[in-house]
């Protein structure tokens, strides 16, 4: 028997900034992870993990990623998707203070 | 130092623009990411967790005050203001965007500098002991032959594709500070009977998830052989190296695989065959090379100003009985300034630290520095009267950490803070660790002690040969970490044993707080070193110390 579908989202890395990106229902890519859609069907998030991937000209390395519902939007559920969501934890860069690759914004 | 002649600094512009041109047909979408990927990797670089990471060859882990200058600039115009040297004698910039990348690498070709062959299958980045041409214990000035063989195998035709990474590791000296049995070639500088200078050739080193410590392949290799031997190997390498599995493609798997013997048979069966080929142009340059990696010129003056500070300040006392190694010159030593201070990432230093560091080397180390696997970033030609002055400033700069060689001189992997690869955190349990020891104000009184840390089974933080070796997993969607013990990275090497079950993110350092109290406690005196215990007692105390709970349920 095949294991139980979990929720996921459509998640990549933005091609010229780097960042992560989530798909959202409306077809936009996010760099906040509760905006993205939470995917509830195994046969919809290859169709939209499919959609996501066609666009190779915005984002690079498109999967799913595990999620689940919040009462602000989807959560990850796995330590690395919840990194991806902050940025590092030595340093406080990336998307925990609002910040994106390149430079310091002074 | 070596400088770039009229070719390398061609050979490097003209990379420079055609990646440019390549990154700019990405951006406009005329390339593909399954085309663009294995040319952006070609020039070193990655795609990782949060950001574009570029990653840049110190070759050698040489590096001239200019060099390390620009490397601020790089860090600070196109990054975040800092850098991270690696255990590969490589710095990465975690945050570059991709459109800034043909600028930060035409930056660097203006100072001899690149990111060619940093990542792919070919021969990467060939490492060095950092105390070259320093040490007291150095047959020869290993790095003319570094150089040599950098030239030799960048763009090298044969070997742009091999089934897997190839890495270099060359040592002058019978301490082997360059780890160079763990890398697939490892050459190790020796006099033969007749006290001629020539190599050991070790071959299939490797950590990662099949660690192995390299054998000798050659007992004695005369230097003018050093080039077509070398070819021979990777050649012979490159045709038998398996490419049906990547994890049984590096060149320690087809020396398992088909047996040190068969190895050497077909190695000088092929370096029968292309050694006529070779007809004294390498050793015309490898001349050339070793004119340009004189000596200083070494100045003779009084030291008595190190031994007025020395006796009469503890702070520059534990410095310098920590951080300085023994010069060949008796009246200079060779400083290692620490990159981990205690709660901050192992080998990050930020721009201003590295003009610090450029200042001082220019001031007072004949121009030169060097980067180690370790992480630190060395002052290899310091004259003794010059240390207190160099102590001052870098106390200033947040440099003048006293732990080079002891439980918070930590290695550590980027880890799941950058690294796609990682399936754990590895800085956080270094910062932790060096914190927490701090704390105890042990560190001193512990002694020698080498930990190093992995985020991931490929063991960039090499903690198969750390005398405590973390490796961090993902067990289950949580964090977990296994400990080895008693492994080592020097002539003597050896791979750790691992100790047993894995423990939490926030068991890992109780853990290893236990596991130091159960060598204090168990010491002969304190001259004993940790490994020194370890060899002795084997890894019984140990893991008593480290799993007391199963201890008390064989006891009851």
């Amino acid at each position: 028997m095949s294991r139980k579908f979990t929720p996921k989202v459509v998640t990549a890395n933005d091609l010229l900034i780097g960042d992560v990106v989530y798909l959202t229902h409306d077809d936009r890519w996010t760099r906040e992870h509760r905006e993205a859609e939470l995917i509830e069907d195994e046969a919809h998030a290859q169709l939209r993990l499919l959609d996501g991937a066609s666009q190779k000209n915005i984002v690079v390395g498109v999967y799913l990623a595990d999620a689940k519902a919040g009462p602000d939007g989807p959560e990850p559920t796995h330590f690395r998707e919840a990194f991806r969501t902050r940025g590092p934890s030595n340093y406080a860069h990336g998307k925990q203070v609002g910040e994106q690759p390149g430079p310091r914004q002074h | 130092m070596y400088s770039y002649n009229d070719f390398d600094e061609a050979f490097v512009r003209e990379r420079v623009a055609q990646f440019s041109q390549q990154v700019a047909r990405r951006i406009d979408g005329s390339l593909t990411e399954d085309e663009f990927k294995p040319l952006r990797l070609m020039n070193g670089l990655y795609l990782q967790l949060h950001a574009y990471m570029l990653r840049v060859a110190i070759p050698y882990g040489t590096l001239n005050p200019t060099q390390m200058r620009q490397l601020a600039y790089i860090a600070e115009t196109w990054d975040k203001g800092y850098g991270h040297f690696t255990t590969r004698q490589n710095i990465q910039f975690n945050w570059p965007l991709l459109k800034d990348v043909p600028a930060m690498l035409s930056a660097l070709a203006d100072v001899g500098m690149h990111a060619i062959q940093t990542s792919g299958n070919t021969i990467r980045n060939v490492t060095s002991d950092h105390f070259a041409a320093a040490a007291s214990d150095e047959i020869e000035d290993p790095r003319p032959y570094a150089e040599l063989l950098r030239q030799w195998s960048t763009d090298h035709p044969e070997f742009q594709f091999l089934p897997r990474k190839f890495k270099i590791a060359v040592t002058g000296s019978p301490n082997d500070r360059a780890v160079v049995k763990s890398h697939d070639i490892g050459l190790r500088m020796i006099r033969n009977d007749r006290g001629e200078v020539g190599f050991e050739v070790l071959v299939g080193g490797g950590l990662g998830r099949t660690p192995m410590i390299g054998q000798v392949v050659r007992d004695f290799l005369p230097v003018a052989d050093l080039l077509p031997y070398c070819e021979a190997i990777v050649s012979v390498y490159n045709l038998l190296g398996r490419r049906d599995n990547k994890y049984k493609a590096r060149i320690k798997i087809t020396v398992h695989e088909n047996g040190l013997d068969e190895i050497r048979r077909r190695v000088e069966e092929r370096f029968a065959q292309i050694r006529p080929e070779f007809h004294g142009h390498d050793q015309k340059l490898l001349e050339d090379i070793r004119a340009a990696f004189a000596p200083p010129a070494f100045r003779n003056a009084p030291t008595d100003a190190h031994d007025q500070f020395y006796a009469a300040d503890p702070v520059y006392r534990a410095w310098a009985d920590t951080n300085l190694a023994a010069h060949r010159n008796a009246q200079y030593s060779i400083v290692t300034i620490s990159l981990k201070a205690p709660g901050t990432t192992p080998g990050d230093a930020t721009a201003e630290q590295m003009r610090v560091m450029a200042d001082l080397a220019e001031r007072f180390s004949h121009g030169e520095l060097r980067i180690s696997h370790e992480q630190n970033v060395i002052l290899p030609h310091v004259h003794k009267s010059d240390l207190p002055a160099i102590h001052a400033a870098l106390v200033q700069a947040r440099l003048g950490t006293a732990n080079v060689g002891l439980i918070s001189d930590i290695i550590a992997c980027p880890g799941m803070d950058y690294c796609a690869l990682a399936t754990a955190r590895s800085i956080p349990v270094a910062q932790e660790i060096a914190t927490r020891f701090d704390e105890l104000k042990l560190e001193h009184e512990i002694g020698p002690l080498k930990i190093k840390i992995s985020g991931c089974i490929n063991a960039c933080g090499h903690h198969h040969v750390g005398h405590i070796g973390i490796l961090g997993l993902d067990r289950a969607g949580v964090e977990n970490y296994q400990i080895t013990l008693g492994g080592d990275g020097t002539e003597t090497a050896v791979i750790g044993e691992r100790a047993g079950p894995g423990f939490a993110y926030d068991e890992i350092v109780p853990a290893i707080e236990r596991l130091v109290q159960a060598y204090l406690a168990n010491r002969t005196e304190p001259t004993e070193t940790f490994l020194q215990a370890y060899r002795r007692l084997g890894l019984g105390p140990f893991k008593a110390a480290l799993y007391p709970a199963e201890g008390a349920q064989d006891a009851a």
